[in-house]
C-alpha cells in the first residue's frame, strides 16, 4: 500500500471512531447545558445500547430493523429513569456532589448490567455486510459507512430538534438562563427529564453502532464514554459544534498516532494532547 | 488613607463605573450611597480585589493596589463584608471569626502540620482575639455554634466581627443592615459607631439614609456609575443634583 | 472556682484531638495480640495504606473543594517507582521511597499549576486523563513495568536488622505511617492554613478576600495529597512484593473518592471510617458477590442524596446543630 492509501485508511478509521465519540460527547453536552453537571452515567448508556440490541436480536429474535430503534428507545427510557430517581431528588447544588452522584449511578448501572448479562464478552452482528469495501485503495468496513451516515442523520435531526421544535427551543432557553426560563413558564423539570432522555438516546445510538466493531461487555462503554467526555471537553464543554469537532479530532488523533507511532500508546497520545490543549485553552477549542 | 482616581469599569459595553474619584481620611467613615445599580458593590469589589477596575488608580496609603489580587489586598489590611452574607456554614462561629485572622496566622504548611509550641501559642492568642471580637458583637455565648444555625441578624454580626477582628486599616461594609428589622438595625448602628470611636476607617455602602446621616463623616453619591456628589452629609443632603438623581428616582419607583 | 473534676474535664477538652490519637495508637499497638489471623491483619493493613491516600485526597476534595479522579495515578507512581528503583536499579528502599515522593511532588506541581486553573468539569477530565495515561503506560511499557502481568520480586522494607516481612510487622509499619499522616493532617486542619482551606472549599471569593492565596493553596494541597499517595504506594509495593496495573486504574481512583464521600468531605476522622467501610464491605457481602457493585453504587448515591457532605460529616453537623439549639432552648 502506498503512503496515501495508509493515510486515507487512518483518516477514515479516525473519522469513524470520531463520529462515535461525537455522539457520546453530544449526550454529555445536552445534560450539562440544562442541568449543569457532568453525567458520568452517559458512559453506561453506551454499553446499554449494545446490551439492548443484543437482547432484541438474540433473546427476542427481532429483526435488526426493529431491534436497533428498540434498543435506542430502551436507553432513552433508562435515561429518564436515571434523572427521575437519581438526579432530581438531590438536595445539593454543589457540582462536586452532583458529579460524584452520577459516578454512583454509573456504578449501579454497571452492576445491574453485570447481573443481567454477565461478565462475558459477546458479539453483535453489524448492520450491513462484513465484506470490506475498497475506496481509493483503502479497505473500509460497511459498518463504518453505516456509522458515518447514521451519525450524520442523527446530528441533522438534532439540529432540527433544537431549532424547530418547541421542546428543543425550551431546552435552549433553560441552557441559556434557567431562572428566566422558569419565570416565563417553561417547565424546567420536564426539560431536564428530556435532556436525560436525549442523552440516553445519543449514548444508546453510539452503543448500537459501535459494539459490532468492538465487542460487547458490561464495561465496554467506560473507555468509549470517557473518550466521548474527553471529546466534549476538547471541543469546549457544552458547545454542540465543539462536541462534534472534538470527537472527530480525538478520533483522528488516535488513529494517526496508532498508525504512525504505536498502537499501544494511542490512548496515551490522545489524552496527553487533550491535557496540553486544556492547559493552553482552559475552556476547550470552541468554549466560551 | 484610600485614594481613588478616575476609576472606571465596563461590563461588556456597559459602563458600571465612570471616572470615580474620592479620598478617605484615616479614622473617618465614608458612606457610599446611590440608587440600585449605581455601581456601589462593583466599586467595593474593585477596592477589595474581587473585581478589577479597567482604568484609573486605587491607592491605599499611597500604595497602588488596583492591580493586586484579593488576598494581597487583604494582607495590606483591607477587610470587608459581603452584601449577601458569605459565612462558612459548616464552620463554627468562632472558626468563622478566626478566618478573619488568616493573614495573622502562619501560612506555612510544614509549620502547621508540625504544630510546634510556637504555633500553639500563636493559635491560642488568635483564639483569644477572636473570642474578644465575638464578645464585642455580643455573640460570645454562641461561639461554638455552627454558623448555619444562627439567625440572619446574628450572621450579619458574625461577618462584622470577622471583618474587624484583624484590626484592619480599612473596612468595607457592603449593606450591613439590609434585610434587618429596626431593632437589629439599631444594634448594628451602635456597633458601627463604636468601631468608628475606636478609630477604624470604614467605607459603608448603605441604603438606610438614617444610618448614613448618623454615622458618616463624608458621603459619596454614585449614580449610573458616576460620582455626582461628595462631601459632608449635611451638604450632600441639600445638593439639588443628589435630590434629583437619588430621591427623585426613589419617589418615581415608590 | 474550678474543682478538680472541672480541671480534668477542661484538660480532656483542650487535648481531645491528641488524646484520641493516643488512644487509637494504644489500641493499634495491642491489636496484633488480640487479632492473630493473618488474613484479617492483612485487611487492616490495606485499610492503613488506603487511608494514607484518602487522607490526602480528603484535604483536596473536602478542604480545598477541588475534584480529582486520578489519585490512583500518584499511588501507582509511588508503587512502581519503589518497585523499579529497588529491584531493577538496586537502590536502597527508604531513600528510593523519598526520591520517588519528591519526584511525585514535581509531577503534581507540573500537573497542578496548569490543571488547577481549570474548574469543575475540566479539572475532573484532566485528572481522569492523567490517570488513564499513567495506567496505559504501566500496561504497555512492559520492559520496565512488567506489563499487564505485573512486577514481582520487590524486596521487603527493613530498619537495621528488623525486616518487615510478615503481616504483624507490616501492621506496625503501615499503621505507624498512617498515624503520622493522620496527626499531620489533623494539625493542618486545626491551624490557620486549615481554616483558610475550609473557607476555600465553601466560597472561593470570600476566602480570597480574607487573605487566602487560593491558587497557591490549591496547588499546595494537591502536591501534599500526591506525596501522601506516593508514600502509600511505596508501602503497598514493599508489603505485597508484587504490583500490577489493576491496582491503579480509574476505578481505584473512583473508590478513593467513594471513601472520601462515605467518610465525609472535610472530616479527617471520617476518612478512617470511610476507608475501613469501603475496604471491608466486599468481605462482608462476599455471599452477594454479584451485587457488590450495585451496593457500592447505592451507598454512594444514597449518601449524596440525603447527606451531601458525606456520612460522618453529615451526621456530626446535624448532631452539633441539634445540641446547640437544645441548649439554647433549655
Amino acid at each position: 500500500m502506498s503512503g496515501f492509501q495508509d493515510l486515507l485508511q487512518f483518516v477514515f478509521a479516525g473519522v469513524t471512531s470520531g463520529a462515535i465519540y461525537a455522539l457520546i460527547a453530544l449526550g454529555f453536552c445536552v445534560v450539562h447545558n440544562t442541568i449543569g453537571i457532568v453525567n458520568f452515567a452517559q458512559v453506561d448508556f453506551v454499553s446499554l445500547g449494545g446490551m439492548f440490541l443484543f437482547t432484541g436480536l438474540y433473546w427476542s429474535g427481532l429483526p435488526m430493523a426493529l431491534a436497533l430503534p428498540g434498543a435506542v428507545a430502551g436507553v432513552t427510557l433508562v435515561g429518564i429513569v436515571v434523572e427521575r430517581l437519581g438526579v432530581r431528588p438531590s438536595r445539593s447544588q454543589n457540582h462536586l456532589v452532583l458529579i460524584f452522584l452520577t459516578i454512583g449511578i454509573s456504578i449501579i448501572l454497571r452492576g445491574i448490567m453485570k447481573l443481567v448479562w454477565g461478565k462475558n464478552r459477546m458479539a453483535v452482528p453489524p448492520l450491513a455486510g462484513e465484506e470490506p469495501l475498497r475506496i481509493a485503495g483503502a479497505a473500509i468496513l460497511p459498518q463504518a459507512v453505516a456509522i458515518l451516515i447514521i451519525t450524520a442523520i442523527a446530528i441533522g435531526l438534532l439540529v432540527i430538534f433544537f431549532r424547530g421544535t418547541r421542546l428543543g427551543l425550551c431546552m435552549r432557553a433553560v441552557a441559556s438562563n434557567q431562572t428566566a426560563a422558569s419565570v416565563v413558564g417553561i417547565p424546567v423539570g420536564r426539560v431536564k427529564a428530556a435532556s436525560f432522555a436525549l442523552a440516553g438516546g445519543l449514548g444508546g445510538l453510539a452503543g448500537v453502532l459501535v459494539t459490532p466493531i468492538t465487542t460487547l461487555s458490561y464495561d465496554v462503554g467506560v473507555m468509549l464514554g470517557l473518550k466521548g467526555f474527553a471529546a466534549a471537553i476538547l471541543g469546549g464543554f457544552g458547545s454542540f459544534p465543539g462536541a462534534v469537532l472534538g470527537g472527530v479530532m480525538l478520533g483522528l488523533l488516535e488513529s494517526l498516532s496508532a498508525g504512525y507511532w504505536s498502537s499501544a500508546y494511542k490512548d496515551v497520545a490522545a489524552f496527553v494532547v487533550l491535557l496540553l490543549v486544556l492547559f493552553v485553552r482552559p475552556k476547550g477549542l470552541l468554549g466560551k | 488613607m484610600l485614594e481613588l482616581r478616575n476609576v472606571s469599569k465596563w461590563f461588556g459595553g456597559l459602563p458600571a463605573l465612570q471616572d470615580v474619584s474620592f479620598c478617605m481620611e484615616p479614622g473617618q467613615v465614608t458612606a457610599l450611597i446611590g440608587p440600585n445599580g449605581a455601581g456601589k458593590s462593583t466599586l467595593i469589589n474593585c477596592i477589595s480585589g474581587v473585581d478589577r477596575a479597567q482604568s484609573g488608580s486605587i491607592c491605599l496609603a499611597h500604595h497602588p493596589i488596583g492591580a493586586l489580587p484579593a488576598h494581597k489586598i487583604a494582607a495590606l489590611g483591607v477587610a470587608r463584608t459581603f452584601q449577601n452574607l458569605k459565612l462558612f456554614a459548616r464552620l463554627s462561629v468562632l472558626d468563622n471569626v478566626l478566618t478573619g485572622l488568616t493573614v495573622a496566622a502562619k501560612r506555612s504548611f510544614t509549620v502547621s502540620m508540625l504544630r510546634l509550641p510556637a504555633l500553639r501559642h500563636l493559635e491560642r492568642q488568635l483564639r483569644l482575639r477572636a473570642l474578644e471580637a465575638l464578645d464585642d458583637f455580643g455573640l460570645a455565648k454562641k461561639a461554638h455554634w455552627p454558623a448555619s444555625s444562627l439567625s440572619y441578624g446574628e450572621k450579619k454580626r458574625v461577618e462584622m466581627a470577622r471583618a474587624f477582628v484583624s484590626d484592619p486599616r480599612l473596612v468595607l461594609l457592603d449593606e450591613p443592615v439590609a434585610g434587618l428589622n429596626t431593632e437589629e438595625t439599631a444594634q448594628i448602628a451602635r456597633h458601627i459607631r463604636r468601631q468608628r470611636n475606636a478609630g477604624h476607617t470604614m467605607l459603608l455602602v448603605e441604603h438606610d439614609m438614617e444610618l448614613v446621616m448618623d454615622v458618616a463623616d463624608q458621603v459619596v453619591v454614585l449614580d449610573s456609575g458616576r460620582c455626582i456628589a461628595c462631601g459632608k452629609p449635611e451638604v450632600v443632603r441639600s445638593n439639588p443634583m443628589v435630590l434629583e438623581a437619588y430621591l427623585g428616582r426613589m419617589e418615581a419607583t415608590a | 472556682m474550678m474543682t478538680a473534676r472541672d480541671n480534668l474535664l477542661y484538660f480532656l477538652y483542650l487535648h481531645r484531638t491528641g488524646l484520641t490519637v493516643l488512644a487509637l495508637s494504644v489500641l493499634l499497638l495491642v491489636w496484633p495480640l488480640l487479632e492473630s489471623n493473618p488474613y484479617n491483619l492483612g485487611l487492616s493493613n490495606l485499610i492503613a495504606i488506603y487511608a494514607i491516600v484518602v487522607l490526602g485526597l480528603n484535604l483536596f476534595i473536602g478542604y480545598a473543594g477541588q475534584i480529582s479522579l486520578g489519585h490512583a495515578a500518584f499511588f501507582a507512581i509511588g508503587a512502581y517507582g519503589s518497585a523499579i528503583g529497588t529491584t531493577t536499579l538496586g537502590g536502597p528502599a527508604w531513600p528510593v521511597m523519598i526520591v520517588v515522593a519528591l519526584a511525585v511532588s514535581l509531577v503534581a506541581l507540573a500537573l497542578g499549576l496548569p490543571a488547577l486553573k481549570l474548574s469543575g468539569h475540566y479539572l475532573a477530565m484532566a485528572t481522569l486523563g492523567f490517570n488513564i495515561v499513567v495506567y496505559s503506560i504501566l500496561v504497555q511499557w512492559d520492559k520496565v513495568t512488567g506489563g499487564p502481568s505485573g512486577f514481582s520480586g520487590i524486596p521487603y522494607l527493613s530498619i537495621g536488622s528488623v525486616v518487615f516481612d510478615n503481616e504483624i510487622a507490616f501492621h506496625y509499619l503501615v499503621w505507624t505511617v498512617a498515624m503520622i499522616a493522620l496527626l499531620l493532617c489533623l494539625n493542618l486542619v486545626r491551624s490557620g492554613v486549615g481554616r483558610g482551606l475550609a473557607a476555600l472549599a465553601e466560597d472561593e471569593t470570600a476566602a480570597a478576600a480574607l487573605g487566602v492565596d487560593t491558587r497557591r493553596a490549591k496547588v499546595k494541597v494537591f502536591i501534599l495529597s500526591a506525596v501522601l499517595a506516593s508514600v502509600a504506594g511505596s508501602l503497598f509495593a514493599h508489603c505485597y512484593a508484587f504490583v500490577s496495573p489493576d491496582s491503579f486504574n480509574i476505578f481505584v481512583s473512583v473508590d478513593f473518592v467513594i471513601m472520601v464521600v462515605v467518610g465525609g468531605m472535610g472530616s479527617i476522622w471520617g476518612t478512617l471510617f470511610g476507608t475501613a467501610l469501603i475496604t471491608l464491605l466486599p468481605e462482608w457481602i462476599e455471599a452477594l458477590e454479584s451485587y457488590k457493585d450495585i451496593i457500592h453504587g447505592l451507598i454512594l448515591v444514597l449518601i449524596l442524596l440525603f447527606l451531601p457532605q458525606g456520612l460522618v460529616t453529615g451526621i456530626v453537623d446535624a448532631v452539633r446543630t441539634r445540641i446547640a439549639l437544645s441548649r439554647h432552648h433549655a
